[in-house]
């Protein structure tokens, strides 16, 4: 299970985030590992990077980890909680420019399956891809 | 690979023509077994190749190292049945047969496990 990409859902809303993952766990299966964070500090939506980290490092894997993100500040925070990790993780993770729940499964088939985070990284976006 | 650039080929070829040759694919893995298999299987699932079919579709084939191609009968294009987002994007209605070629060590035994896997309207078997 842990020899995969995993994969880190963040969105505004802990409930989108937790359906996304709900979706990833029941499509995909247990064999990759879903982390998934949503909303600020207060409860409320929005994103935060303390809690992108702790839900990074809950699943990190030597493989790297793929993130998926929903709006702008997801993002933005997504790419500090990178910067944050120690330097020789910060190689091995990616965040992902696909949407957020399509992205979570495609990737996630990838990662299950055995791929390298480019693969996992090109499945996620080869939606966007068109 | 020394086949020449085929256009049209219809299901009757299968079993000689690569799948990728009308059209390129992702250059992964080396050609040096040039097994090749070729069979079909109509879709029983009743909503057709949705989501979670196509999930386990592409899991199953990821796990063997032949390319394999899939496609609706009558359907232009064949498609990397290793790719989920172009599996799912198949869209193949429930009732309509399904057909797979696979060029690779491992070709033979990729074909009749995705036969399997659709015959059995996507039972949990697989490990």
């Amino acid at each position: 299970m842990s020899g995969n990409v995993g994969i880190v859902i963040v969105s505004h809303s802990i409930d989108v985030a937790k359906g996304a993952a709900d979706m990833v766990r029941q499509m995909v299966g247990e064999d990759v590992n879903v982390a998934f964070c949503g909303g600020n500090s207060e409860g409320g939506l929005g994103t935060d990077v303390t809690l992108i980290l702790k839900a990074i490092n809950s699943i990190w894997s030597p493989k790297g980890v793929a993130i998926m993100v929903d709006l702008g500040g997801a993002e933005t925070n997504s790419e500090m909680a990178v910067e944050m990790l120690p330097p020789e993780r910060r190689g091995s993770i990616v965040i992902c420019n696909a949407p957020i729940v399509e992205g979570a499964v495609m990737a996630a088939a990838e990662a299950a399956g055995g791929g390298s985070l480019e693969h996992v990284r090109a499945a996620a976006e080869e939606l966007s891809a068109g | 690979m020394s086949a020449p650039p085929q256009k049209n080929f219809r299901p009757a070829d299968m079993d000689r023509k690569a799948p990728n040759s009308a059209k390129p694919q992702t250059p992964s893995g080396p050609h040096s077994a040039e097994d090749k298999a070729g069979g079909s299987v109509k879709l029983v699932h009743a909503v057709g190749m949705h989501a979670r079919p196509a999930v386990k579709l592409t899991k199953l084939a990821k796990r063997f190292r032949s390319k394999i191609a899939i496609r609706v009968v009558g359907a232009e294009d064949w498609i990397d049945a290793k790719s989920v987002a172009k599996v799912m994007a198949m869209r193949a209605p429930c009732d309509s047969t399904i057909e797979f070629v696979a060029t690779g060590a491992d070709a033979r035994p990729a074909v009749e496990a995705l036969q399997a896997l659709i015959a059995s309207d996507f039972s949990d078997s697989e490990g």
